[in-house]
C-alpha cells in the first residue's frame, strides 16, 4: 500500500479473492489515499485501468486474486500490450511454499503473462516488495509503455518487513528512451527538405510522448499533410488544416491513396500495422520512408525505412524541425481535396446525412459529437461502431479516442468508459458500442451503478454482429453464419441497474434523446435502433493494396 | 529465400524465467532452435545464451530485436559462421571389445583427435570437439564399424572474431553515463 501511494496511485480497479485478501485488508485502512473501484469481473478491471491510463497518461492499476482472476485479466493485459498502455496488474498467488503443487487457485501467472507483458515478476519474499513495485511502475510508464504483472505470493503479503521505498529510475539492461542520434536527424531532415510531396503518418507515439505541440510545429514548418492511425486519433485536432484524416482499412480515401503517391513518407510513433498498410509488397514503394519510433524493435519490422530515427517523438520531432527549411506544398495538399469530395459524395453524405430510411450509425455518432461540441472523450467497443466512431467523431483535444486497436477486444467499451471517466472526471465520456460487444461486459453496469460513474453509453443496435455480417456479405456470399442476434430489452436491464435510458427508433426522436442523455452528469444508456445492414465504407479489403479502396457504390 | 545457419548471442541478467522469455519469441514465429547453450559469462551475474537456427537474415534480425527488447536482456546480436570461432563437443560410448576387435584404435584417435575419457571392461567413452560435421563424421564411422551405444552432442559455443566481448564496452558506457551501480 505504501509503495502504491509512493508511486502516486490514487485509483485502483480490482476484485478481491482468497490469495489477495491480506492486500485488500490493508486497503481497508487506505481508503483516504486509494480509491478502489470494485468491478464485476477481472477483465472489466483491466479494461477500466486501460481507459484510465489512456485518458490520463498515468499508470492504470489492477488488483485481483490468483487463478481464475489472473486468467480473466489476460484479455486486458494483452490489449494493453498491443496498444502500449501502462498498466500494473497485481495478482494474488498462493504462498511460496505451495508454488508448483497445483494448490487451490494456483496458476503459473508469470509463465502465462510473459508473452503479453513488458515485464512479469513473482514476489515471493516481503523484502522484494518495494523493489519490485518501484521497478514495475518504472517499466510500465517509461519508454514505450506497456503492462507489467506482479504475481504476489500470499506469504509475502503477510510477513512484516522494514519499509524502505526508493523509486526506480535505472535498470542497466533496459534503455527506455534511446538517445537521439544527430546523424539520423540530419538524414531525415535532408530527405524532408528535398521532398515535393511529403506525407506524415501520426501514431499513438505522439500522444504517449506528449509531443502534440511538437508535431504541429513540425508539420507546419515544412507544410506537411498528415493522417492518423486509429490510436493516433486526436493527436491532431480535427480542424487542424494539415490533418487529412484517418489511415487504413476503414480510413479516408485521400490518406490511403496519397500513401502510394507521396515522395517521402514520415511515420511518427506508429508501427505499420497490417490494418494500416494492407499489402506490404505494394505499400509506398515509390516513397523514401522515414520512421520515428522509440522502440528499436519496430524499426524495419514491417517496413524498412530509408531513414530510421530512434527516440522519443518529444525529442526527435523538434530536433528535425530545427533543421527543416520552411516550405509550402500548396498543390500537393490541394490534391487531397479531390478524394475528400469523392468520399463525401459516395460515402459520407449517405452515412452521416441520410434523408430517408433507417437511422445510420454514422449519423448518430455525428450528432453526439456535435452535441458534445466535439469535446467528449469517445470510447468505443470493437467493430462497425468503432470504425464509424473513429471516422465521424471530431476531436478538439488529445487523448479523446479510447479504443482497442491492436487486440480488437469486443467488450472493451463499458469498462474502458468507466476507467476513462475516472481518469477524466471533468470531461464528458461517450461510449459507442454495438449490441454484441455491449453484452460481453454488460455486468459492468453494476460498477457504474455502485460508483455512480457518469458515462454516456450509446448502443448502435442493428441486431447483428455487424462487422462480421459485413464481411459475410462482401466475402462469404451473404452466408450470414451466426451473426444475427436476438437481444434483450437493454433499457429494462439498465433500469434494473437504476441507470436512466431511452430507446430510439425514429430519426426525429434522435436529437431530443441525445439532449436528454447529455442534460446532466449521470450515467445514461441510449439505445438507437439502426439500419440492420449498415456497412462501413470506405474499405481496403484485408491484405489488399491501400489504393484498392472500396466505396460501396 | 535461402536459409542460413545463424548464431544468436544473448547476454542476460540471471533471473528466473529468462529462457522462457527468449523461447517464446521463437515459438511465435514457429522457428526451430537448432542448438542452445547457456552458461555464466565472463562478467559476474550475467549469463550468456548461444542459440543457433536456420532462417533468413530478415527473420533473424527481427528475432534479435525482439529478444533485445526484453527488460532483463542486456544485449543480443547475431552472426553467421564467418564472424565466429565456434565449437561443439560430442561424447561417444562404444563397447570395449568391439573397439579392440575393430583394429587400430591409434589410427582412429589420430585421425579424429579423440580423447578417451573413460575405459573399462564394458565400454569406452570417447570425446571429440569440433564443428558439427566433424563430430558427425566420427559418429558415422563408429556407427558403421563398432556401433555406438550412446551419443551426445553439446550445443554450440561461439566467440566473435572481434577483439573484446562487446558487452563489456556497452556496460561500461551505461555505468559511466548513469554513474551508478544498480
Amino acid at each position: 500500500m505504501q509503495a502504491l501511494v509512493a508511486e502516486g496511485v490514487d485509483t485502483i480497479f480490482g476484485y478481491p479473492g482468497g490469495a489477495i485478501m491480506p492486500v485488500f485488508d490493508a486497503l481497508y485502512d487506505y481508503d483516504k489515499h486509494l480509491n478502489h473501484i470494485l468491478t464485476r469481473h477481472e477483465q472489466g478491471a483491466t479494461h477500466a485501468a486501460q481507459g484510465y491510463a489512456r485518458v490520463s497518461g498515468k499508470v492504470g492499476v489492477c488488483l485481483v486474486t490468483s487463478g481464475p482472476a489472473a486468467t480473466n485479466a489476460i484479455t486486458g493485459i494483452s490489449d494493453a500490450m498491443l496498444d502500449s498502455t501502462p498498466l500494473v496488474v497485481i495478482t494474488g498467488q498462493v504462498s511460496a511454499g505451495l508454488l508448483g503443487s497445483d494448490a487451490f487457485q494456483e496458476i503459473d501467472v508469470v509463465g502465462i503473462t510473459q508473452p503479453i507483458t513488458k515485464w512479469a515478476y513473482q514476489i515471493r519474499r516481503p523484502e522484494d516488495i518495494a523493489w519490485a513495485v518501484a521497478r514495475a511502475f518504472y517499466i510500465a510508464r517509461s519508454g514505450r509503455p506497456g503492462p507489467v504483472v506482479l504475481d504476489f505470493a500470499k506469504n509475502a503479503q503477510i510477513q512484516e518487513v522494514e519499509f524502505d521505498y526508493k523509486p526506480c529510475t535505472f535498470i542497466r539492461s533496459y534503455l527506455p528512451v534511446p538517445e537521439v542520434n544527430p546523424t539520423q536527424i540530419e538524414l531525415a531532415a535532408s530527405i524532408i527538405n528535398q521532398a515535393k510531396k511529403p506525407f506524415a503518418l501520426v501514431g499513438q507515439g505522439v500522444v504517449l510522448s506528449n509531443a502534440e505541440t511538437e508535431l504541429k510545429a513540425f508539420l507546419e514548418k515544412a507544410d506537411i499533410p498528415a493522417a492518423w492511425t486509429l490510436l493516433g486519433a486526436s493527436a491532431m485536432s480535427s480542424d487542424f488544416p494539415l490533418n487529412k484524416g484517418f489511415l487504413g482499412m476503414h480510413g479516408n480515401v485521400g490518406p490511403n491513396m496519397k500513401t502510394n503517391e507521396c515522395d517521402v513518407l514520415i511515420a511518427i510513433g506508429m508501427r505499420f500495422d497490417d490494418r494500416v498498410t494492407g499489402d506490404l509488397k505494394t505499400y509506398a514503394k515509390q516513397a523514401k520512408i522515414i520512421h520515428l519510433d522509440i522502440d528499436a524493435a519496430e524499426i524495419g519490422k514491417n517496413v524498412i525505412p530509408d531513414a530510421p530515427v530512434l527516440g522519443s517523438a518529444k525529442e526527435t520531432l523538434p530536433a528535425i524541425t530545427v533543421k527543416l527549411n520552411t516550405a509550402k506544398h500548396m498543390e500537393w495538399i490541394a490534391s487531397f481535396e479531390e478524394y475528400e469530395k469523392l468520399e463525401f459524395e459516395k460515402v459520407i453524405q449517405r452515412e452521416v446525412h441520410p434523408e430517408s430510411g433507417a437511422i445510420t450509425m454514422g449519423e448518430v455518432i455525428h450528432k453526439v459529437s456535435e452535441a458534445t461540441f466535439n469535446n467528449a472523450v469517445v470510447v468505443t467497443d470493437v467493430g462497425q461502431n468503432q470504425m464509424l466512431a473513429a471516422r465521424y467523431s471530431k476531436y478538439s483535444q488529445t487523448r479523446s479516442l479510447i479504443t482497442s486497436g491492436g487486440l480488437g477486444t469486443m467488450g472493451f467499451g463499458i469498462p474502458a468508459a468507466i476507467g476513462a471517466k475516472m481518469g477524466a472526471p471533468e470531461r464528458t465520456v461517450c461510449m459507442f458500442s454495438g449490441d454484441g460487444g455491449f453484452q460481453m461486459t454488460i455486468q459492468e453496469l453494476g460498477t457504474i451503478m455502485q460508483e455512480q460513474i457518469g458515462v454516456k453509453m450509446i448502443i448502435l443496435n442493428n441486431h447483428f454482429l455487424g462487422m462480421v455480417r459485413q464481411w459475410q456479405e462482401m466475402f462469404f456470399d451473404e452466408r450470414y453464419s451466426f451473426t444475427e442476434m436476438q437481444n434483450p430489452d437493454f433499457i429494462a436491464i439498465a433500469k434494473a441497474y437504476r441507470i436512466d435510458g431511452t430507446e430510439v427508433h425514429m430519426r426525429d426522436e434522435l436529437d431530443a434523446a441525445i439532449a436528454d442523455m447529455l442534460k446532466d452528469d449521470k450515467p445514461y444508456l441510449l439505445v438507437v435502433n439502426v439500419e440492420k445492414k449498415g456497412m462501413v465504407f470506405p474499405m481496403v479489403p484485408a491484405g489488399a493494396t491501400v489504393t484498392n479502396i472500396l466505396l460501396g457504390d | 529465400m535461402e536459409n542460413t545457419l545463424y548464431t544468436i548471442t544473448v547476454f542476460s541478467e540471471n533471473t528466473v524465467g529468462l529462457l522462457g522469455q527468449i523461447t517464446i519469441i521463437f515459438t511465435r514465429r514457429a522457428l526451430n532452435i537448432e542448438t542452445l547453450s547457456v552458461s555464466p559469462s565472463a562478467i559476474k551475474g550475467i549469463h550468456k545464451f548461444t542459440i543457433t537456427l536456420f532462417t533468413t537474415e530478415d527473420i533473424v534480425r527481427k528475432v534479435v530485436q525482439q529478444i533485445d527488447k526484453r527488460i532483463d536482456i542486456l544485449k543480443a546480436y547475431y552472426n553467421t559462421d564467418e564472424g565466429l570461432i565456434f565449437q561443439e563437443i560430442a561424447l561417444y560410448k562404444v563397447a570395449t571389445d568391439k573397439l579392440i576387435e575393430n583394429g587400430s584404435v591409434e589410427d582412429l584417435i589420430r585421425k579424429y583427435h579423440i580423447r578417451i575419457l573413460e575405459m573399462n571392461n564394458d565400454f569406452v567413452v570417447l570425446q571429440k570437439a569440433g564443428h558439427y560435421q566433424e563430430t558427425q563424421d566420427l559418429f558415422d564411422e563408429l556407427s558403421e564399424s563398432v556401433g555406438v551405444l550412446q551419443f551426445i552432442r553439446s550445443g554450440r559455443v561461439a566467440i566473435t572474431k572481434s577483439k573484446v566481448e562487446r558487452l563489456s564496452d556497452m556496460l561500461e558506457g551505461i555505468q559511466e553515463k548513469f554513474g551508478k551501480n544498480n
